[in-house]
């Protein structure tokens, strides 16, 4: 099981956890122009790495509120977790989907 | 009753070949599926040289993990077709293979525990039978009657209102599924290379033209991912994004005992499903973990959830060990249905996406993975599971009918 640490309320069990998958995946902003190509992207398509992942959790027997993590999804270490208006931690071995 | 012996096999399966510099085709990924694909590529086309490459050993990935249900009631037309094709090919492979690999036509009962879930059950048996699929729905006393030792007391927490059943489909002895097929392909001469792990594609513009491996380098004509929870990461190397997300998805072995256990359950509900192996094992499982994650190894709560599940269902199991837990890598994708068709790189073809349910795809995955191979279009089964369909929209929800929870 995980321990993961919300930033309101601290360190708690997975089981207290909603998993929200991939962080950082904003909205498309002309969605006029988009393609179904763009929008398929953006609606079904996230990063897979192996390694470290900024993803989202909820902790919803908590707080309720959402957050972001990054872990690696190989050794299933909690690298950092942070708020939504933080940007996501330069951590030198982080790979995944930082752009 | 006692618990049936497993099938002697033969000592020699298969050769342990050099790779050799060029194939017509080389396959990534010697699970059931690659071997299958590999296996048809030679009897339904003529291709034979071909090879599989296995980063691990053969069968050792999600292959060797899976709790073996075979079933083929699913909801949608597309599903129902392709996995209702593979039952018909299980139903005469071991003849085929020579090989008995167990089989068993035990039937599956997928149980309701809410209104809901009746209406679903119900809305599914009914397009199965359109669909020529054999399905019925059971009455709790009927269901009494499949399965003898499943408590249907009204008064347990979620009450068994009802279920589907299937009496065609069943288990089989997955790991003599996969030396069968090997030991086929190798007859034919599809070279079987375990301890080959595929790094990276070679290219000749859009084309794929070879593979880098930790072997050296393989040119192939055309190439036929088979990878399983990996398929991202490697079509990623091959400049190809796939809507998939890995999870770790767990399943658990008691010690033996007497065969008590006559079909296969399944509950979406409580979430957990159960079989007895021919040895006399309980084999269990549940849902995925809800994270994504390549480390082979799946949460504690999860089993904590599922036993309690099972032994509310089963209370004749409350005293049972647990022998043995482990977890393999599913690749789900967004419909909770497989990828299996062409990829905007030329000669460069995909199978993946299978998630939970893939081990009962085998034959009519390889199949069709085959004639995709071969041919360069789509078998018409596999044609609905192509790629495009993300962008197009014409999704194949089975989400319902996939029965684990992701
Ligand atoms: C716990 C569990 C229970 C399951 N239960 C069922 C069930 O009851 N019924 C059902 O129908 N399905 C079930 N499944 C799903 C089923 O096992 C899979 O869908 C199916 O095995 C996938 O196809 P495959 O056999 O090709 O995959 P795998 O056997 O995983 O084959 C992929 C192979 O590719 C290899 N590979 C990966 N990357 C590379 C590389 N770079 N180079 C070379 N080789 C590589 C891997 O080592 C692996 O051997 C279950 C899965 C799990 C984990
Ligand atoms: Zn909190």
């Amino acid at each position: 099981m995980l321990l993961i640490s919300c930033p309101w309320c601290g360190p708690r069990d997975e089981t207290e956890y909603h998993y929200g998958g991939q962080a950082h995946v904003p909205y498309p902003e002309t969605t006029a122009d988009l393609t179904d190509e763009q929008w398929a992207e953006y609606v079904f398509y996230r990063d897979n790495p192996k390694g470290p992942f900024a993803e989202r959790w909820m902790h919803s027997t908590g707080c309720r509120r959402w957050f972001n993590v990054l872990r690696d999804t190989v050794t299933y270490e909690v690298l950092s977790s942070y708020r939504l208006d933080e940007p996501r931690p330069e951590l030198p071995q982080a790979g995944g989907n930082n752009r | 009753m006692t618990a049936e012996p497993l099938p002697e096999h033969p000592d020699f399966l298969w050769r342990n070949p050099e790779p050799r510099s060029s194939y017509d085709v080389v396959i990534v990924g010697a699970g059931g599926h690659g071997l299958a694909t590999a296996y048809y590529l030679a009897k339904n086309h003529g291709i034979t040289n071909v090879a599989v490459l296995e980063k691990g050993w053969l069968a050792g990935g999600n292959m060797a993990r899976n709790t073996t249900i075979i079933r083929s009631n699913y909801l949608w037309d597309e599903s129902a077709a392709i996995y209702e094709y593979a039952l018909k090919l299980w139903e005469g492979l071991p003849e085929e293979l020579d090989y008995d690999f167990l089989f068993s036509q035990r039937g599956v009962l997928n149980l309701a525990h809410s209104l809901q879930d009746v209406r679903e059950g119900v809305r599914r048996v009914n397009a199965n039978r359109l669909n020529g699929v054999d399905a019925q729905w059971l009455e709790p006393d009927e269901v009494a009657k499949v399965c003898p030792i499943l408590n249907l007391s009204s008064r347990t927490r979620y009450p068994v209102l009802g279920g589907t059943f299937q009496p065609r489909a069943g288990i089989a002895k997955h790991d003599h599924v996969a030396w069968a097929l090997a030991r086929r392909a190798d007859e034919i001469g599809v070279d079987l290379i375990q301890g080959c792990e595929v790094t990276g594609f070679l290219k000749d513009g859009d084309r794929v033209v070879g593979v880098e491996t930790n072997r050296g380098r393989i040119l192939a004509g055309r190439v036929g991912l088979a990878s399983a929870g990996h398929s991202s990461v490697l079509a990623e190397r091959a400049g190809v994004r796939l809507p998939v997300q890995s999870h770790p998805l767990q399943a658990l072995v008691s010690e033996l005992h007497e065969p008590v256990h006559p079909t296969v359950v399944m509950s979406n509900h409580v979430h957990v499903y159960v079989s007895q192996a021919h040895k006399g094992e309980l084999v269990m499982g549940a849902g995925v973990d809800s994270y994504n994650g390549y480390g082979q190894r799946g949460s504690f709560h999860v089993i904590e959830q599922q036993m309690a599940a099972a032994v509310e269902l089963f209370p004749v199991f409350a005293r049972a060990h647990v022998l043995r837990t482990w977890g393999g890598i599913v690749d789900v994708t967004p419909d909770a249905s497989p990828i299996i068709g062409t990829t905007p790189v030329e000669n460069l073809y995909v199978n993946c996406g299978w998630g939970t349910g893939g081990f009962k795809a085998t034959p009519a995955a390889g199949w069709t993975f085959a004639h995709t191979i071969a041919t360069g279009e789509p078998h018409p089964l596999n044609a609905p599971f192509a790629l495009e369909r993300f962008a197009t929209g014409a999704l194949i929800d089975e989400h319902g009918a996939a029965a684990v929870a992701h």
